[in-house]
């Protein structure tokens, strides 16, 4: 009982982070273009901003 | 042609290519600051290599702050500033740069489009929410379920209450709103059902757990609320992206025009804004955006838009022309004689909705069903309630029966069959080239039998061939190529670009719209034109073919003769739909030779010629009377009401923005063999689509008098309902695997046979 006390509240904690990491990650438009996003990796340019 | 080819130049001189400055002037979206943002559509883009030429190729423009390729949207978004080093940008350059770094063709949007769909993130935050509520609270519910002492368990139900209490309003939300939209007009929906079920459900497991029971079911609540948004999530993304996609296409429509003021004063002003009486001055290459009579000046139109014919149309003043006809030659001044909205083309939408009325008496099959099936649920739910109840005389028991029953009633998997099917397939289509308005679409599809095309445009490019190549000596096509240099008549463009290295130039050349080109080359005077034109004797017969005759000081040197050039894979998909049992047939506005010519080499079953409109949509009706379910393929104004009294229609990407809005599905690359894809994927489709009705309604069958005799609790109830959804789900993805019984849609490669070698892909 006493772990539980402190085990919960940090299980909850992680899973809010991880909500937030996708929330964040819808906000920011990682999911605008996957096939584009897929191609970037590839490209030997120099990065650009944005 | 593919990307990154050098020696592209050839495809800006192609008619109409690039929109006007001013157009993207009105269209910028403003940022502030000198800064304008402008979308395009890029729809040719497919691979990495083009994101890194176009976006290369537009940062080296000074004016370009930033440039960002969306391969899934096939758009590109462009950040500039109107001012550079004290210079005014010309917007022109940036889509410029886009053609001919690339090859492909760049146009305009239609519509500020909002670049957010605000519901879809609502849905999504929506889904994320519930989702980390059930997997927290399913987190907690094992070890309940492990066997904790009464204290601990305790404890645990009431954090999942507070977990699930947020979650339930937050994710519940569009269903609450949706059911009380529909309880306070006294009607109810198949969001009533679930409105009930997650609130009951809670409600009971939180008496339960303040009154420290053994069950709560706060998981089945929050993982029932997790698919459902899923389930709507999808739907909503159906529907959005359909509708976004065709609307957002616009090529050929003028957005604006410029106006001539009393003083002469030029302003540009959209279109929506001209008033009978107003002066519009049209340029050679303009789009004519409203009706009106030619106050000065002389031209050659393309009116194939309005009749189909190939033919240019000579008009002079006097000469009442209509929306939607491009100038080819000549500059005119034109007197408006009705608004945009009064126009030609608002004719032809009104002829348009008429025919749409006859067509919403097809719902979709999802609504009907979902009409009967709500009341039903309830009905069912109320029954088991009081029969537990009175006979079973344990009212707690009743009411989890109760709940049990309209979870497990819960419409998901119903609700699921269809959209997901339907984003499965769409993005199939889109995948290669066809974007679909709407889920009804395909359903039609998928069972027409006759397939009736246009011919200008559809069953050919629009643009012409020559076809007698051969027969021409070099140094006449040479001088022939230098004439036609000076002109954008869609003939002179062709003999023009089919020519490499140097042409001579000529002096004084005048070009005559109906007639032709003239010009001098050490004195003699050379005509390129029609054969009154150049030779001053007239046209003989009635060629199944135009015909340019080049001559010097009126004597004959050369006669050079057109067709317009077939659409790639034409032939391969006639064949195609041939062997899949269903009949062809062409409808034209053009000369019965041509027609006949072309239904013969395609072997097309029926031909019909020198049709107007309202003569189209009267065969296509003429048609559906004999009991045919006619699919239209067509791509001009003339054919937009056609389009729409037919059974499904499909429209190529080049068509007038008319013809893409009236039409249920849009092609974007070149070839053919669309059309008989489409027909494969929606055959396809429709029979996943049963077999979902299929497992959905098994389902209930088996569940349902389970949840009734009393074995399911709701936790059980809702896993059961979300197995189904997902069983659903899972069968509809198996489209993305089936392979496509013919060949998937090939992009158009060599049907460019005319264009100078530089200009052709390696």
């Amino acid at each position: 009982m006493n772990m539980l006390i402190y085990l919960i509240p940090v299980a909850l904690f992680l899973g809010a982070l991880g909500l937030g990491a996708f929330l964040w990650s819808l906000r920011s438009g990682q999911y605008e273009d996957l096939d584009g996003a897929a191609w970037r990796i590839l490209s030997d340019d120099k990065p650009e901003d944005g | 042609m593919s990307c990154c080819a050098p020696g592209t130049e050839g495809a800006l001189e192609l008619l109409g290519a690039l929109p006007s400055a001013e157009e993207l002037m009105l269209s910028a979206r403003d940022l502030g600051d000198g800064r304008k943002q402008t979308d395009l559509g890029v729809p040719e883009v497919y691979c990495g290599a083009c994101i890194a030429t176009i976006e290369k190729a537009l940062h080296d423009l000074p004016s370009v702050e930033r440039a960002r390729v969306n391969l899934s949207t096939k758009r590109v978004s462009v950040v500039w500033r109107d001012v550079v080093n004290g210079e005014v940008t010309d917007p022109v350059e940036i889509v410029r740069t886009i053609v001919t770094s690339t090859g492909y063709s760049a146009h305009l949007f239609n519509d500020a489009e909002e670049a957010s769909d605000a519901m879809k993130a609502k849905l999504l935050r929506g889904v994320a929410v519930c989702g980390f509520a059930a997997a927290n609270i399913m987190l907690l519910s094992v070890s309940v379920w492990s066997g904790a002492d009464a204290s601990t368990r305790d404890m645990f139900h009431w954090i999942s209450a507070m977990i699930a209490a947020p979650a339930l309003i937050y994710g519940g939300r569009f269903y609450y709103q949706s059911a009380w939209n529909a309880v306070r007009r006294g009607r109810t929906n198949m969001d009533v059902p679930i409105a009930l079920a997650i609130t009951l459900s809670y409600v009971v497991s939180l008496w339960e757990t303040m009154n420290h029971g053994q069950h709560a079911w706060f998981d089945a609540t929050v993982s029932l609320l997790f698919f459902l948004l899923i389930g709507r999530t999808l739907d909503h993304l159906m529907r959005e992206r359909a509708r976004a996609s065709i609307s957002g296409l616009a090529r050929l429509s003028p957005r604006g025009a410029m106006v001539l003021g009393a003083d002469d004063s030029r302003e540009y002003r959209p279109v929506s804004d001209i008033r009978p009486g107003d002066r519009i001055a049209i340029a050679a290459g303009d789009r004519i955006p409203v009706d009106g009579v030619v106050e000065s000046g002389a031209s050659d139109l393309d009116v194939s838009i309005v009749n189909g014919e190939s033919a240019p149309h000579p008009v002079s003043t006097g000469d009442a022309v209509q929306a939607g006809m491009l100038s080819l030659t000549g500059s005119l001044v034109l007197r408006a004689t009705a608004a945009a909205r009064d126009s030609f083309l608002s004719e032809i939408m009104t002829l348009m909705e008429a025919a749409e009325g006859s067509r919403a008496g097809y719902r979709r099959l999802a609504d009907r069903v979902a009409q009967v099936y709500s009341p039903a649920v309830h009905l069912l739910a109320i029954t088991a309630f009081l029969a537990w109840g009175i006979f079973g005389g344990d009212w707690k028991h009743a009411m989890l029966i109760a709940i049990a029953v309209l979870i497990i009633t819960c419409p998901c998997a119903l609700g699921l069959a269809v959209p997901v099917v339907q984003v499965v397939a769409a993005g199939r289509l889109f995948k290669n080239g066809i974007m679909v308005k709407d889920g009804s679409a395909m359903e039609r599809l998928a069972n027409v039998d006759m397939v009736v095309f246009d011919k200008t445009g559809t069953l050919t490019v629009g643009r012409p061939r020559l076809l007698n190549a051969g027969e021409v000596n070099a140094q006449n096509m040479t001088l022939a190529a230098g004439l036609a240099a000076h002109s954008r008549h869609p003939l002179s463009q062709t003999l023009y670009t089919r020519h490499t290295g140097v042409v001579p130039s000529f002096e004084n050349v005048e070009e005559r719209p109906g007639e032709g080109l003239q010009g001098f080359v050490d004195g003699r005077c050379y005509r390129l034109g029609s054969r009154r034109f150049a030779c001053g004797s007239d046209h003989i017969g009635g060629a199944a073919s135009s015909e340019v005759v080049l001559s010097v000081d009126g004597a004959e040197l050369a006669t050079f003769r057109f067709e317009d050039r077939l659409r790639a894979g034409s032939e391969a998909a006639i064949r195609d739909l041939h062997s899949r049992h269903l009949s062809t047939a062409i409808l034209s506005g053009d000369r019965a030779a041509v027609v006949e010519r072309m239904a013969r080499r395609l072997s097309l079953d029926t031909w019909q010629a020198d049709l107007s409109p309202r003569d189209k949509t009267d065969a296509v009706t003429a048609f559906a009377a004999d009991g045919c379910k006619v699919m239209m393929v067509g791509d001009g104004i003339n054919d937009a009401p056609a389009l729409r009294a037919a059974h499904v229609s499909m429209a190529p990407a080049t068509a007038a923005d008319i013809g893409r809005q009236a039409a249920d599905f849009v092609f974007m690359h070149e070839s053919l063999s669309a059309v008989p894809f489409a027909h494969d994927m929606s055959r396809r489709a429709g029979s996943l689509i049963r077999q979902n009705f299929g497992l959905a309604i098994g389902y209930n069958v088996i569940a349902v008098p389970i949840a009734l005799a009393g074995y399911a609790t709701p936790l059980i109830a809702a896993v059961a309902m979300s197995t189904s959804s997902l069983i659903v789900v899972a069968n509809a993805l198996r489209l993305n695997h089936m392979r496509a019984g013919e060949k998937e849609v090939i992009r158009a490669e060599s049907a460019d046979l005319d264009m100078a070698p530089e200009a052709r892909t390696a």
